[in-house]
């Protein structure tokens, strides 16, 4: 009984976001058309090089996503916090770290999928071989979940200030850099006909590191900005 | 509502404290509470009503002193408490891009749910009809009702209220009175704030002037 209530309150705020999301969709755009136009002006801006392209292509597309992310964040829980509905998870008879890692999977479905999903596209822009492309799929797959997994932590802790979009930035980048990293050298290594599987490794495993983790420490911070 | 008259619920403060910016609001403060009864906070504005009531919350940490219920902490209660507690706050925690049912639904799925019908819900606070418009269509004070409406979708014995009056023309606020009495009739718990008098005939209401 209390699983089942369990289960149902998770979907249903997922269900809610999507709700919200569709309700907002010009919002809702705007980190993913960020990503295109970022990524689509790196060629013009710097010439059409193939082999200059290829070299800065997996930084940039990386680069753009993370900056992406960055600035979907603040929309994770700033709107529930103005309209109390953050005090009302607080409240709720469920355990918060899993009502905010339905909020955090909401997040990444509305804004993360669909920058994984136009992904390929953007890497023929910049003439990555295949391969590369392909890793550069797999390594946004495993990746992003994490963006938006540490994000939620900084967000959590920003949130009851007024303007907390700087810190944020401040507290949240230095932890992406490890994934930046290991990611656009596994594309590169790849472009370059390497075997990847130690960076994914790795990158997999920061993605189940954040996944235990951040819950706990977003429901907690969320208590401490409340308070 | 339906098991709260079997069982013999308690909300008891011991001497709590709270301090803000430097300032005492309260110190010593207790207070014992029992199913059917009823708190109203009284006091001037800032003299600690809200910051009490997020203290039964437990949103907010006394500076000394502990709330209990059933005679246990309820910071080591957590979840446990919650399931016995609806809370409205000073903000009304509905999504105004919402429509009032996607709202309740919302409220029913995060609490325990009651027996209750999201339509009777509606119904109760004079919400029927309001189903489908969104809540960003509604007054202020229809909102404030909707937001009073969530105490019904979830079985709570306690019911912490901050200004629940706030916005409401006369026909609403007795309505909410009505609710208030008959949750408490029922053996629920009530601790309220409010600038308005609240009218209850029929139930026992301990009242705490803060600014005293």
């Amino acid at each position: 009984m209390k699983r089942h209530s369990l289960i149902r309150a998770f979907s249903l705020l997922i269900r809610r976001d999507f709700i919200l999301a569709m309700r907002h969709r010009a919002e809702m755009a705007n980190p993913l058309l960020f990503f295109i136009l970022v990524t689509s002006l790196f060629p013009l801006g710097i010439g059409a090089n193939p082999r200059l392209l290829q070299a800065v292509g997996p930084g940039v597309i990386w680069v753009a996503a993370l900056l992406a992310a960055l600035l979907s964040l603040d929309g994770v829980f700033r709107s529930d916090f103005e309209d109390g509905t953050l005090e009302q998870y607080l409240l709720s008879s469920h355990p918060v770290s899993l009502l905010v890692l339905a909020k955090v999977l909401a997040h990444w479905l509305i804004t993360g999928l669909p920058l994984l999903l136009i992904s390929p596209l953007l890497g023929v822009f910049l003439g990555l071989p295949a391969a590369g492309i392909q890793i550069l799929f797999i390594t946004l797959l495993l990746g992003t979940p994490v963006l938006s997994l540490i994000g939620a932590v900084g967000v959590a802790l920003t949130v009851g200030l007024r303007k907390g979009g700087m810190i944020l930035s401040l507290l949240v980048l230095p932890l992406y850099v490890p994934l930046l990293i290991f990611a656009s050298s596994a594309v590169d290594t790849a472009a370059a006909g390497l075997p990847v599987t130690a960076h994914l490794s790795l990158i997999a495993a920061l993605l189940v590191l954040a996944l235990s983790l951040s819950p706990f420490a977003t429901a907690a911070a969320l208590r401490v900005s409340l308070s | 509502m339906t098991d709260s008259g079997t069982k013999s619920y308690s909300l008891e403060a011991r001497a709590l404290e709270c301090v803000r910016d430097d300032r005492t609001l309260f110190r010593d403060l207790a207070f014992r509470l029992e199913p059917g009864q009823a708190l109203l906070l009284e006091g001037r504005n800032g003299s600690g009503k809200t910051s009490l009531l997020r203290i039964l919350c437990g949103i907010r940490l006394p500076d000394a002193g502990m709330i209990a219920w059933c005679g246990t902490d309820i910071q080591r209660l957590g979840a446990d408490y919650y399931q016995h507690t609806a809370y409205v706050g000073h903000r009304d925690g509905i999504k105004l891009d919402l429509t009032p049912m996607e709202n309740l639904a919302m409220a029913r799925a995060l609490g325990r749910p009651s027996d209750m019908t999201l339509e009777a819900a509606l119904a109760r606070v004079d919400l029927y009809g309001f189903e489908d418009v969104p809540t960003r269509n509604l007054s202020a004070g229809q909102q404030r009702r909707l937001a009073l409406a969530r105490l019904l979708v979830t079985d709570a014995t306690l019911w912490i209220l901050d200004e629940p009056f706030t916005s409401l023309d006369v026909h609403g606020i007795r309505v909410i009175e009505e609710l208030l009495e008959a949750h408490a009739q029922q053996g629920g718990m009530l601790a309220v704030t409010s600038h308005h008098a609240v009218n209850l005939q029929r139930s026992p209401v301990h009242r705490i002037n803060l600014s005293a």
